[in-house]
């Protein structure tokens, strides 16, 4: 294993008990966060504030280096428009997470406690990603 | 709007934000990478080969959360009451929502936010404003 897949593997792991720490791996808890109109539960709001509290000053000085600590290229999205795919796809996520109470880190970390349903949920969402890159390669060819 | 304090766990959903954070950070410090899940899993399908084996890294280090996590500590209960088919319905609508979107709660919502971008911004609203309207519909519309 090289160093770049080393640390990526670290993050990951992090990312995880993260996830698990602060509620995210649980459907029941994000769909409690996602009823807003009913018996609310706002701890998830807690997980993003927190998240972002570590990552402003992160990506501030990301922003600010050419190279990673690892020597590679810092890759940072340089698009900027807000446009038809951006809201259709969000809402279609959002549609999906308010269905299962799941988004795609969860439903990982959740496949990975061995929970049958987690994992039908990361197949499909598998399938979708597929479905999209047929969709985009097919346009692609036309073009 | 009531607030269930029973089920309020501000303690663990800080503590587990920060860590949320921290791994984004050092994704982007150490590897140069946006820690979206979305788009290190989709990209599996479509990036140059070299490009693959540290996503599938951070994939793994996901899966491995949950047993490095037990080797210390009870797992948090995972609860998950949705049938197969809606299982599948949603896990299909967020592979190819997130796509389309170019990223999910982690690339638009922690790390795009993080960034201060706009696009991320609308996307996060957006997401969320479409989960908030599909649970009111689910369970207080449908009362499912």
């Amino acid at each position: 294993m090289n160093k770049y897949s080393l640390s990526a593997f670290i993050g990951g792991l992090i990312f995880s008990v993260g996830l698990l720490l602060s509620g995210m791996a649980n459907p029941e808890k994000v769909l409690g966060f996602l009823d807003i109109f009913g018996a609310w539960d706002p701890s998830l709001a807690l997980v993003m504030g927190g998240a972002i509290a570590v990552g402003l000053p992160a990506f501030a000085l990301a922003k600010r280096r050419k190279a990673s600590l690892l020597g590679n290229a810092i890759q940072l999205p340089a698009k900027r428009e807000v446009d038809r795919r951006l809201v259709l796809g969000s809402l279609a996520f959002g549609i999906g997470w308010g269905l299962a109470g799941f988004c795609p880190g969860p439903a990982i970390v959740a496949t990975g406690a061995a929970q049958t349903g987690a994992l039908i949920f990361t197949l499909a969402m598998f399938a979708g990603m597929w479905v999209f890159h047929w969709l985009e390669s097919r346009k692609a060819q036309a073009a | 709007m009531t607030i269930d304090w029973n089920a309020f766990t501000p303690l663990s959903a800080l503590g587990g934000g920060l860590l949320i954070g921290i791994a984004s950070a050092w994704l982007i410090l150490m590897n140069g990478r946006i820690a979206g899940i979305s788009g290190i899993l989709g990209g599996l399908l479509d990036c140059p080969r070299d490009d693959r084996s540290w996503r599938l890294a951070f994939v793994i280090g996901l899966l491995v959360g949950p047993t490095l996590w037990g080797l210390f500590h009870v797992l948090p209960t995972i609860e998950i009451h949705a049938s197969a088919p809606v299982l599948i319905a949603a896990g299909l609508l967020v592979g190819t929502g997130t796509r389309y979107a170019a990223g999910c709660t982690s690339g638009h919502g922690v790390c795009g936010l993080s960034r201060l971008s706009p696009r991320s911004l609308a996307a996060t609203l957006t997401f969320m404003g479409g989960g908030f309207a599909t649970v009111f519909i689910i369970r207080h519309l449908l009362g499912a």
